[in-house]
């Protein structure tokens, strides 16, 4: 049973180039790594979870590769506060003259 | 027939894949050595300031506004000797309808895509140049991709090319997310010959004829404020673009003596090309990374003649820290209200160094500023870093070591710029001309182009050639 609709925002992902393929002139580590892609759609039919898919982009170019994420989140954030930084505003009013505040 | 789509083929069609993309025939410039006919080209395949002024207006570009930084100012002075402190302003680019200045790129080869019936426009970009091509290409009803270099091989992306992501999605393009490598060049070929779209390439004599506005509008905006030309106006130096757009814009606003300051964030020793080093380095872009190579090589772009070329342009070429720019981008926060950045902010720590060493009368330009938020704060950047084993720390910026520490400083007094010696770039330049067209003499013409195109004399393109065992 399929468990994923035709439709559903997806991101799916590819090997553009296997290590093999892939330019003569790239640093050790990165030569041992293929080139690989990732993109996000709408599946154009019903699909389990890593399965060879088809979607349609945002702008409708249609698409194949592995079924990776469902409705995929975008996790990048604002951090955590960092130490290092909390303190600069109150030292540089102390040198304006300020009290710091 | 089907296409062989190798990388190597696709690699070979470069040239034929990109006369189709841009709509250029860069032939027509060309000398057959190294000289090509860069003015004629800015000319023709360009725009006037008017005609430029007018494209942008169409979809909200430009005019954005000149803010004197009093308070940065003010503790400028207080850590200068008596006497100097220059005035420092800030362009505040953030402003542009995507967030930065490269809606001043995007607007002009966006309008060209349109004007030449393209259906779409793709671009190859991690930066904030990726959300500027969509943002435009949504005014102008046009598709558009845009390829980045977003992962590690273990799937890792960098919070601030995730953000940039975000925000391409959200004015409807489709992003291709890569991981590590240059054969990113290769995917975007590859998508050109599939879609036919048009290359909004960063390096077209239009993308950067859409930043001399920029250059202009400074000008202009100085004026008005102080009554007199910027003294110096200092760059965030990446591929070159920011650098001869502002520079020209600035020279066609009559600013002769306005010394031109590129300023990148050092990431000496770190391969750009690295899988492990991508997620060690803090800053995207803005930085040597990209700086120094586009420099002393500019035709490595994405067309045959970049119009992109800094060297043409630059008096001084300088570095700071990645410490020290998380630092200004602070202090801009705290003590200007204006929460923007992080690469935009590199011009602004280099000004704030270089402030201290000019007389208080005088002008210093900051001419950018970008969009921040989740991914590209401070913040995250640095949550991040930590998380790759970076270690943060306060102390001497001078203790900076990209990769492997980054170095916040305790007072501001230790923001300093590191003078990147322009000479040595210059000859390297010269030197790569040579090697890339083979020539085993330098014609007449040559030395003229090789001149100009490092901003040095003819004599000066002699010397070097000699010392090269070239023949002249």
């Amino acid at each position: 049973m399929p468990d994923v609709a035709k439709g559903t925002w997806v991101q799916i992902h590819r090997v553009v180039l296997g290590p093999e393929e892939r330019s003569p002139h790239l640093p050790d580590d990165t030569k041992k790594v293929p080139l690989e892609l990732r993109l996000k759609g709408f599946l154009t039919h019903d699909a389990c979870i890593g399965d060879e898919v088809e979607i349609e982009t945002l702008i409708g170019r249609r698409v194949k590769g592995r079924l990776v994420k469902v409705n995929p989140e975008y996790d990048h954030g604002f951090g955590r506060p960092v130490p290092e930084l909390l303190t600069i505003g109150m030292e540089l009013r102390k040198i304006l003259g300020g009290d710091g505040r | 027939m089907t296409r062989d789509i190798s990388y190597e083929a696709v690699m070979a069609r470069k040239n034929e894949i990109m006369k189709k993309a841009v709509g250029i025939d860069y032939q027509v410039f060309e000398s057959g050595g190294i000289a090509f006919d860069y003015e004629r080209m800015m000319r023709e395949v360009g725009y006037t300031i008017d005609e430029i002024r007018k494209i942008q207006a169409e979809t909200g570009v430009g005019n954005t506004p000149l803010i004197e930084l009093k308070n940065l100012t003010k503790l400028a002075r207080k850590l200068a000797p008596p006497g100097k402190g220059a005035r420092i302003f800030i362009k505040d680019e953030a402003c542009n309808p995507s967030g930065s200045f490269k809606d001043r790129r995007a607007s002009v080869s966006v309008y060209r895509a349109q004007k030449l019936g393209f259906k779409g426009v793709i671009a190859a970009t991690s930066g904030n140049y990726g959300a500027a091509v969509a943002s435009q290409a949504a005014m102008r009803s046009l598709n558009c991709i845009v390829v980045q270099e977003v992962f590690d091989s273990e799937g890792r992306g960098q919070p601030e090319i995730l953000e940039k992501g975000r925000k391409c999605e959200a004015f409807g393009a489709e992003v291709i997310q890569l991981s590590v490598g240059p054969e990113l060049f290769y995917t975007f070929l590859c998508l050109l010959e599939e879609t036919g779209y048009f290359n909004a390439s960063l390096y077209t004599p239009f993308g950067i004829a859409g930043i001399e506005t920029l250059g202009y509008e400074v000008a202009e905006q100085v004026r008005a404020a102080t009554g007199r030309d910027p003294d110096a106006v200092v760059i965030t130096h990446a591929g070159g673009g920011n650098v001869t757009g502002t520079a020209r814009g600035l020279l066609k606003a009559g600013c002769r003596n306005t010394k031109i300051i590129g300023a990148s964030v050092d990431l000496t020793g770190l391969h750009m090309a690295s899988d492990r080093d991508f997620n060690r380095k803090s800053f995207t872009t803005g930085h040597t990374g990209f700086g120094v190579p586009f420099a002393t090589w500019p035709d490595r772009a994405d067309v045959p003649r970049n119009a992109a070329r800094s060297l043409r342009y630059l008096d001084r070429y300088v570095t700071v820290s990645q410490g020290e720019v998380f630092y200004m981008t602070e202090a801009l926060a705290q003590l200007e209200g204006m929460e923007r950045g992080p690469a935009g902010n590199t011009s602004l720590a280099a000004a704030f160094a270089i402030a201290r060493e000019m007389d208080e009368d005088q002008v210093i330009v900051v001419q950018e500023t970008e969009y921040t938020g989740a991914g590209k704060l401070p913040s995250a950047q640095l949550t991040f870093a930590t998380e790759m084993g970076v270690e943060v720390r306060r102390g001497d910026p001078a203790g900076d070591k990209p990769g492997e520490r980054i170095v916040i400083p305790e007072h501001p007094a230790q923001i300093r710029v590191k003078e990147v010696n322009l000479d040595a770039l210059r000859k390297s330049y010269i030197s790569n001309c040579i090697k890339h067209y083979k020539v085993q003499k330098l014609t007449g013409e040559d030395i003229r182009f090789l001149a100009e195109d490092t901003k040095t004399i003819e004599d000066y393109v002699r010397m070097v050639a000699e010392e090269l065992g070239i023949s002249i």
